[in-house]
């Protein structure tokens, strides 16, 4: 009886051995497998049917080595059943490979104008920094245009913004300045705002000229505002536009409805200032006109220019969108092919 | 404004660099623009001698020459010109020379013979007959200039010069001049600056007021005139230094008398004009306001109408020269003049401005006329021009000088208080520094105040003066701060979040963003077929063209252009929106009404469903779940079988549908488009942004499908309306799965399969609760619209 467990131990250790393919068959052989050594009507069973005609000693003995045989097949049908079905789902995933390199299926979706992209990141650093986003009028009165600006009729500054007139009175707001003058005749300091829009200037459409364009205006007033914290802001501002490491540059210059007045340079952001094509050489671009309220300004809104002060600037969105991407005609931005709007 | 460094050299010493110095004036508030080093072009250019000139054996027209120059040898040079003599002084460009086009001269051969460079015409160094009057256009510059074979032409012709070009804004009429410059100069180097009274040596016995008298009616408008004669004009070219400071100066010579108007003009930044006395009917100039109807030909030989509102100088009987814009042709001096009167006067410029405009002129003196300029400066002008008609043996002045001044203005006084000005800019100016500037700037100050200069009419306030202190301070040595103030809370308000979220919708559902012109062709409403009562705008009076002369009532027409740009493009398929402005008008004087419009249009993948489903999914994430859709027949822009209309509380919130074929045709497509017009104004308010948690069901919901057979022109709204209401409130949720029709059907008949979802929140629903549903609900259809389920 002992030869047989042993011869039978040593067939199934033998037949178990084979079982370690993936082929379809494979599910079958095992369960022929576990049906034949294991089964109730297995070798093993029939063998240990004899086991009545042993002594007494013996019958341990026997039942001992049996119950060995059979856990041993036991373990070594386990581990090739999971060897099996290991191999089988990899046969699994090798079948469902995909091509990996074909395109994706998605609904594309749409794009921001690069006017809207680049005016939202500005709104978005200003209101940072506190300010609030306020609208105004285009179809202006001339006086929030002009006159409440130190502009009034017949002064030369007007030539420099030729306007498009509705009639005596009303025009196309040249410049987001106007809206400087509602949200001072409507709300009292603290005032921290911007205000971003189209403005309308009479001039022929061309690569860097547009009858309609877009600005942000600023307006900061409140009590001991100084023209270097419109330096900060603004240096502020334009790392943040242009990347942590732009440096900025005023320069005098005049506008009626500040004192002093500058224009604002930023270092140039392709080429960080040591001059490039998009500079023109100079590592320097223009970006802003700036600088603090006219005290007659602030008057005129009933704001006392002896208990406060404040600064104001503007910039053409046109012009950053343009510098920012290196598009060299101002048409396109207003032409709307979507092979050009889909870059940005 | 060009400014000459060699003139400016005669009033303050600077020792910079072009660069440096543009930089430096750039900093100081006078933006340089850019500078030329004249002559900088011209290389191996110098003066030759001819030594003999033979004919060259083949050719009719072409001359050899010998040349002297400078270099003991003689070189040969052919020409074609025929204006040399032998001994003439002539312009060699060498071989291996440049010009100033930047035409590089070498040696060659001419019909076979070397030519060893080039002899020079006036243009071919980059000058007209008016620099050098002797010379003549056409032919070799023979010189009449001082000076030997080899000497540098550029020497010899004054063309070592730097010109800077400034950009003077409106604010610093001063500036329009040397002497403006200089100052502003010698205050951003701190260094001196010479600036001399003009004299007038010698006068005539007799007096000006034997011949002249000076009226001025309107001193509104003409502060002070100011007027000098000059008798036995000699007119002739001026000398060569005074052409060359004009030339580079950017102003062309003419002859003496107006060549010395115009230098003072450039030097003091007063315009003047000469008037010829003999042509001054009376002996009067009167200053008034021009007559109704009255006429004058300008010195351009234009006739020009004027009004009653312009300012005209006249003698007893006309008028001889609109004021402050340009002279009349009656009274302009000629190559006989023989006395003339310099007018230097002061005009009021928004007067000035006005009349240029209404007649279309614009000089050199009504531009800075039109800035406001410095009454003192007049009689200073006018002596200058005198002091040049000495210096250039012009003609003999005439003792005394006509000065009608009227009330002068008053001299701004402003308290001089250091420390508020270093408050206001942020910085920490010594008060020291600021006196030096303020001297530099002849701004007085005296007893703790400050009296800006006549010429200085923008300095009025404590703001002013520290921006004189800054700039030349250094903008850029102000310290950069943060504000320390009230915290304020930076956000978008709701409208504007509400703006971002549709915009970001818009897009995620595959919309690219535009921008059109808010500007429009009234005959833009044509071709969408827009309602005659639609189409009043906000008209603009000067529009550059009817393209862009109407503010548009419809962002559609415009989107529409972008639309088939890209459709010409070839490109298969486009979808677009834009969110801006409309502009409805009020009634006349007032502001039109700005209404925020969002329009899409697209052609291409997708229908009709597609744009529904757009507003379907606007509508639902602006929280707006009661709404109504119903067909719209009657929109002329659109197909009055595919189009509709979303109304919310009974009022359109969008209109969507396929276009028109006509619309169609107007913009040439060939595909189907779509469009939808969102009034956003009104989404805003009907919007509903509150959310609120409901608790997930807890029982699962029975589905049941409903194949129904029905009218064809029955609507899909109207049946669902129907099972909604038969089905009552175990019904969570119905939609359309399929539509069809066949012929099987029947006449007029089509299939319309629903999917509904039925769920109780307290317990399992059974199949029949379920069935009972379904029941109720078919009776009702078949009640109402003879609904049957198809077999």
């Amino acid at each position: 009886m002992k030869e047989k467990l042993h011869a039978l131990y040593a067939k199934a250790m033998e037949e178990v051995a084979s079982l370690n393919t993936s082929d379809e068959q494979i599910s079958k052989s095992l369960e022929d497998f576990k049906v034949k050594y294991l089964g109730k009507k297995s070798e093993l069973v029939s063998i240990m049917k004899e086991m009545g005609s042993l002594s007494k000693e013996e019958r341990p003995i026997m039942g001992q080595l049996a119950n060995d045989v059979r856990s041993k097949i036991e373990k070594a049908y386990g581990e090739a059943k999971e060897k099996v079905s290991k191999l089988e789902l990899a046969a699994k995933l090798q079948a469902e490979t995909i091509d990996v390199t074909l395109p994706g299926k998605c609904i594309a979706p749409g794009k921001a104008h690069p006017i809207s992209a680049v005016q939202s990141e500005i709104e978005d650093i200003f209101i940072g920094l506190g300010f609030e986003i306020v609208d105004g009028p285009e179809v202006e009165y001339d006086y929030y245009n002009f006159t409440a600006l130190n502009i009034p009729p017949e002064h030369p500054a007007r030539d420099t913004q030729d306007t498009f007139y509705i009639n005596s009175n009303v025009l196309l707001r040249t410049q987001t300045s106007s809206v400087q003058i509602h949200v001072m005749e409507n709300k009292k300091p603290p005032i921290r705002v911007i205000s971003p829009g189209r403005v309308y200037r009479s001039d022929a459409i061309d690569a860097t000229h547009s009858p309609m364009f877009h600005q942000v205006e600023g307006l900061v007033v409140d009590k001991g505002i100084t023209m270097g914290d419109l330096k900060g802001t603004l240096e502020l501002f334009s790392q943040n536009m242009f990347g942590e490491n732009t440096k900025i540059r005023f320069r005098p210059h005049h506008f009626p409805f500040t004192e002093p007045s500058a224009e604002v340079d930023v270092s140039c952001f392709a080429c960080g200032g040591k001059g490039c094509r998009l500079c023109k050489g100079e590592g320097w671009i223009e970006i802003l006109g700036a600088g603090m309220v006219h005290p007659d300004v602030l008057k005129r809104c009933g704001i006392d220019p002896e208990e406060y002060s404040g600064f104001a600037f503007g910039m053409g969105i046109e012009r950053i969108v343009m510098k920012k991407y290196n598009i060299d005609d101002m048409r396109l931005l207003y032409e709307n092919d979507i092979r050009f709007l889909s870059q940005f | 404004m060009v400014l000459s460094m060699n003139w400016l050299s005669d009033y303050v010493k600077i020792n910079a660099s072009p660069k440096e110095f543009s930089d430096r004036m750039t900093d100081t508030g006078s933006k340089v623009e850019g500078f030329e080093v004249l002559g900088e072009k011209i290389k191996n250019v110098v003066v030759g001698k001819i030594l003999s000139i033979e004919k060259h054996p083949d050719s009719d027209h072409l001359l050899i020459c010998q040349i002297d120059e400078g270099t003991g040898d003689s070189v040969q040079i052919i020409t074609g010109a025929h204006n040399i003599s032998v001994g003439d002084l002539v312009p060699v460009a060498k071989h291996d020379s440049y010009l100033p086009d930047g035409t590089h001269i070498k040696s060659g051969k001419l019909r076979g013979l070397p030519s060893n460079g080039m002899l020079c015409s006036l243009g071919e160094l980059g000058l007209t007959s008016h620099d050098f009057p002797y010379a003549q256009e056409d032919g070799i510059f023979i010189l009449q200039e001082d000076c030997k074979p080899g000497d540098d032409i550029r020497d010899v012709l004054d063309l070592n010069d730097i010109v800077v070009e400034f950009e003077i804004t409106p604010n610093r009429p001063d500036c329009l001049s040397v002497i403006g410059l200089a100052r502003e100069a010698a205050a951003s180097y701190n260094v001196p600056m010479t600036l001399s009274k003009p004299r007038v040596k010698n006068v005539s016995k007799d007096n000006i007021n034997d011949y002249l008298s000076v009226e001025v009616k309107d001193n509104d408008l003409c502060p002070r005139y100011t007027a000098r004669m000059v008798k036995n004009i000699k007119i002739k070219p001026s000398p060569k230094w005074l052409r060359t400071r004009l030339r580079n100066s950017g102003v062309r010579p003419i002859n003496n008398i107006v060549d010395i108007t115009n230098y003072v003009c450039l030097e003091y930044g007063q315009p003047m004009h000469a008037f010829d006395y003999e042509y001054l009917k009376g002996g009067k100039i009167i200053v008034r306001r021009a007559e109704k109807g009255e006429k004058i030909t300008t010195l351009d030989d234009i006739e020009r109408n004027l009004s009653e509102k312009m300012l005209v100088i006249s003698d007893a009987e006309k008028a001889v020269a609109i004021a402050g814009v340009m002279g009349g042709q009656n009274s302009e001096i000629n190559n006989d003049t023989k006395t003339i009167v310099f007018e230097s006067a002061n005009f009021y410029g928004p007067s000035v401005r006005t009349t240029s405009r209404s007649i279309g002129l614009r000089t050199e003196a009504s531009g800075r006329y039109e800035k406001g300029l410095d009454p003192e400066n007049t009689l200073p002008a006018v002596e200058r021009a005198c002091e040049l008609i000495e210096l250039l043996d012009a003609g003999e002045v005439v003792d005394g000088i006509i000065d009608v001044y009227g009330k002068k203005a008053v001299q701004a006084e402003i308290d001089f208080e250091p420390e508020k000005i270093n408050r206001f800019l942020g910085t920490e100016i010594p008060e020291k520094f600021m006196l030096d500037t303020f001297k530099m700037l002849d701004i007085e100050y005296k007893n703790g105040k400050l009296y800006p200069p006549s010429f200085r009419a923008d300095l009025l306030c404590m703001q002013d003066i520290a921006e004189e202190v800054v700039r030349i301070y250094g903008y850029n040595a102000i310290k950069s701060s943060k504000f320390v103030a009230e915290s304020l809370v930076g956000r978008r308000n709701d409208r504007q979040k509400y703006l971002a979220d549709i915009n970001r919708l818009l897009r995620g559902l595959g919309l690219y963003e535009i921008q059109t012109y808010s500007f429009i062709s009234p005959k833009y409403y044509e071709k969408i077929n827009l309602p005659e009562e639609k189409r009043r705008s906000v008209i603009i009076s000067n529009p550059l063209g009817e393209d862009t002369s109407v503010m548009r009532t419809t962002a559609l027409p415009g989107m529409l252009e972008a639309l088939s740009t890209n459709r010409r493009k070839r490109i298969s398929s486009c979808g677009l929106y834009e969110m801006a402005k409309i502009y409805i008008p009020k009634e006349e004087d007032s502001l039109a009404e700005e209404r925020i419009s969002t329009t899409i249009v697209f052609y291409g993948s997708g229908d009709f469903y597609t744009i529904k489903g757009y507003i379907e999914e606007l509508l639902a994430m602006s929280g707006i779940k009661k709404y109504n859709v119903s067909a719209e027949k009657n929109n002329p822009s659109y197909h009055p079988g595919r189009c509709a209309a979303f109304s919310v509380n009974d009022k359109v919130i969008a209109i969507i549908g396929q276009l028109h074929p006509s619309v169609m045709g107007n913009y040439d497509f060939d595909c189907p488009v779509y469009a939808a017009e969102i009034d956003t104004e009104y989404l805003i308010t009907a919007k509903n942004t509150v959310r609120e948690y409901k608790p997930l069901p807890k029982f699962p919901a029975i589905t049941r499908d409903l194949s129904l057979v029905c009218e064809k022109s029955l609507e899909a709204g109207t049946i669902q309306k129907a099972i909604s209401k038969y089905a009552g409130n175990l019904l969570e949720s119905v939609s359309v799965f399929d539509v069809y029709t066949d012929a099987k059907l029947g006449e007029n008949k089509k299939s319309i399969a629903y999917s509904l979802a039925l769920r109780s929140p307290d317990k399992t629903l059974s199949d029949e609760e379920g069935d009972n549903v379904v029941e109720k609900i078919l009776k009702g259809l078949e009640k109402d619209f003879d609904i049957k389920l198809r077999s």
